[in-house]
């Protein structure tokens, strides 16, 4: 037991759970927490607006596998982090943010919350359907216990983001404050084990299947199973199909992977998953834009559903086979008992997954004359290392990254998959970069997204973190143009942009570096020089506002119904 | 407000009733997270009673709502989601006792009417607890279906003010909902 303030509480407890960096914006209802960071080893990044300093922390979790922290005051500094805290929630991402609250009580007043004090605001009420859990400190003794909590809560079973708001005058209060590092949450025990019984179920039926598909998720990243869902594909020579969100999950380049399913998904994954007989889904919630229209999704498969969240289960899809558990030890266990039964190589479904990914995956066309997205993307691989972290923003840029840039490690492709936040990307990519400051970390972006947390530049470039922002300049809001282009006969309504800002000068301007690239050549040369630069690079690269992401499965239709030229 | 609920509709909606029982931690803001889960994913509670428990620091909750077994399915889940949800368990409607409260003032104009009403009173087990020269205010306990049909009852006489106190439920026999320290 030690006396001390909650303040030195909350740093203490955050040096305990071992967190190296906390990106955030102080205000008056966070200073004597921020007074105690000039004697902490925590290394605190600046940014320059509470969205970018939350998506930065999901970035650096994302990369990492370690939570991110972010810190904001009160009122309109943890309005701010809102937008962060949902696309946490929405792609499972182990966040812990900290917000300042106006004081419970003052000299000159008997109670200031509630009062609509000064930069006021009910973070814990707006926040609590957007986290996985949050809570206001009610007496500063209990500090230690609900920052401890805070990060189990975020890290273990399926993660997600959390919220502690500490009232002001709690900061500052003095208490004998008790450090223990047992945890006791009744209402949280998450089940990590497979019910033997249903390992056997899903076991019988992989190995009647003729046509098995794995359908891999966000799921098997988190829980670091590309092994062992590698090993399973191999041993039923099925093709692995990825969500969105688990792109990266095996290596793109493997001959069993064959993309990602959805809306804009590789036509090989949409068509094998219409084809299978057996699906076995892992660490994946079958979201709309995955499964297009729910009736046919599937349709001739039995499913294997594994999560470790049992909401999931049968929430979007019925599911023949539910397993409530980790995936990396279900993976496991699934891998030992069927591994005496290996499938030939010359199955007929192997062969027919061969050709289907010959005939359907077509190489880029090298026009050298126009500069295409695809082979910006394409190129963009060749010139990156296999370890490269990408980042995407979100909209066209965002699905021609799933499409064309093959992630060969997992954690390495960062994107707002079920929120679909625009300007996520390049402060996650300073997040990613953060966590790896060994590997290379570029942010795919658009035009129109990049405008919206460009103000990042600054905190990358002052406090050395150096990205790469490659930006598909198409000079409109692109994904949405698309559609008015497709379902709306091509009326365009309030989606251009324009060519404001020049981004090489933006760049400039903010101390970083600009390159522009009008053809493939100059971009090679572009992404070279930004590779042996210590400096933040934007790359502009003007494209037609034309283009299209292809192929898409309209809305409100299966995903085998793809149309588009590809 | 009856007409948009007879006596028929009400009979007919508890048919469909689902039961849910809770314990969740005794603490600020734990209403307010499982009311927001409920109107964040469109299921709609039909009643709620919350009440403290025989151990400090736990609250127990009744939650009835409409829905078919897989909204009943995922609203157990989604609520074992919630940190300060401790356990969720679906009571079966045949093998719960289930009872709710309800107060109700009526008007009685003449002692005829008084008596008349004093008795059905009676016959349904109610206590007069309340009593003016024009009113009568009656408290009974039972089943919802129960106290809906001692309300259609109450109707002829022409109700001046009703509070119900929506379901609350055990499980029949030993087995109970236990949390273990």
């Amino acid at each position: 037991m030690t006396e001390m303030s909650g303040a030195k509480a909350i740093i203490k407890s955050l040096e305990k759970q071992k967190v190296e960096v906390i990106f955030g914006i102080l205000g008056g209802a966070v200073l004597p927490i921020y007074d105690h960071f000039c004697n902490s080893e925590i290394r605190h990044i600046l940014c320059r607006h509470e969205q970018g300093a939350i998506h930065a922390a999901e970035g650096y979790a994302r990369a990492s596998g370690k939570p991110g922290v972010c810190m904001a005051t009160s009122g309109p500094g943890a309005t701010n982090l809102v937008t962060g805290i949902a696309n946490a929630y929405m792609d499972s991402a182990p966040v812990v943010a900290l917000t300042g609250q106006v004081p419970t009580t003052s000299k000159n007043t008997t109670y200031m919350i509630g009062r609509d004090s000064f930069q006021e605001a009910d973070i814990v009420g707006i926040t609590s359907p957007i986290t996985k859990y949050n809570h206001q400190i009610q007496t500063v003794a209990e500090i230690p216990e609900i920052i401890k909590n805070a990060f189990y809560i975020a890290t273990t079973g399926r993660p997600g983001p959390v919220l502690i708001d500490v009232p002001k005058n709690l900061q500052s209060e003095v208490a004998e404050m008790v450090f223990s590092n047992k945890i006791r949450i009744r209402g949280y025990k998450p089940k990590t084990k497979p019910h033997p019984m249903q390992i056997e179920r899903a076991v019988k039926l992989l190995m009647s299947a003729e046509k098995p598909v794995i359908l891999s998720g966000g799921g098997v990243i988190t829980s670091n199973a590309t092994h062992e869902l590698t090993k399973t594909a191999e041993i039923l020579m099925a093709p692995v199909a990825t969500s969105f969100m688990g792109k990266g999950s095996i290596t793109e380049n493997h001959p069993l992977s064959v993309g990602s399913i959805g809306m804009h998904g590789n036509p090989v994954a949409n068509k094998l998953l219409c084809e299978a007989d057996v699906v076995l889904a892992v660490g994946t919630r079958f979201s709309d834009r995955a499964t297009g229209t729910v009736n046919t999704f599937c349709a001739a498969a039995k499913i294997i559903h594994i999560d470790i969240d049992a909401a999931e289960i049968g929430k979007n899809i019925e599911v023949n086979v539910p397993i409530v558990a980790d995936a990396r030890k279900t993976l496991k266990e699934i891998n030992n008992k069927i591994i005496k039964k290996l499938k030939n190589k010359d199955a007929p479904w192997a062969i027919h997954v061969k050709e289907l990914k010959q005939t359907l995956n077509l190489p880029p066309d090298n026009n050298e004359k126009e500069i295409k997205p695809k082979a910006i993307l394409y190129e963009l691989r060749k010139l990156l290392p296999n370890d490269a972290i990408v980042a995407t923003e979100v909209g066209q840029n965002q699905m021609w990254s799933a499409l064309y840039f093959n992630s060969l490690k997992p954690r390495t492709f960062i994107s707002s998959g079920g929120l679909g936040t625009m300007g996520f990307g390049f402060p996650a990519s300073i997040g990613a970069k953060v966590a790896c400051p060994n590997k290379v970390v570029v942010d795919i972006a658009g035009d129109g997204s990049f405008r919206m947390t460009e103000q990042e530049l600054a905190t990358s470039v002052t406090e050395q973190i150096p990205v790469i922002v490659v930006v598909l300049n198409n000079s409109v809001l692109g994904m949405v143009a698309q559609w008015q282009r497709l379902f709306f006969r091509g009326r365009y309504s309030a989606i251009k942009l324009g060519s404001s800002p020049d981004f090489v000068k933006l760049a400039e301007a903010y101390g970083a570096q600009g390159l522009r690239a009008r053809s493939l050549p100059e971009f090679k040369k572009a992404v070279k020089e930004a590779l042996n630069s210590d400096i933040t690079t934007v790359i502009d690269v003007p494209i037609s506002s034309e283009e299209n992401v292809d192929p898409m499965v309209p809305p409100g239709c299966g995903i085998n119904e793809q149309v588009g030229n590809y | 407000m009856w007409n948009k609920r007879t006596g028929r509709e009400l009979l007919m909606a508890t048919s469909e009733i689902k039961v849910i029982a809770a314990i969740v931690e005794n603490k600020p803001g734990v209403l307010h997270s499982i009311a927001n889960m409920f109107r964040r994913r469109g299921f709609n509670i039909e009643s709620i009673t919350v009440g403290h428990t025989e151990k400090k620091g736990l609250a127990r909750m009744t939650i009835t709502l409409n829905g078919d077994e897989k909204t009943i399915e995922q609203v157990v889940k989604q609520m074992n989601k919630l940190i300060d949800v401790i356990k969720v368990n679906y009571l079966e409607k045949e093998n719960i006792v289930a009872r709710e409260l309800a107060l109700v003032k009526i008007k009685v104009a003449d002692p005829k009417t008084r008596s008349d009403a004093i008795n059905c009173v009676e016959v349904f087990r109610g206590r007069v607890v309340d009593v003016s020269p024009e009113s009568l205010t009656i408290e009974i306990t039972g089943t919802s279906d129960k106290i809906d049909a001692f309300l259609n009852l109450m109707r002829t006489y022409g109700i001046l003010e009703l509070a119900r106190t929506g379901l609350t439920a055990l499980a029949r026999g030993v087995k109970s909902i236990r949390i273990m320290e």
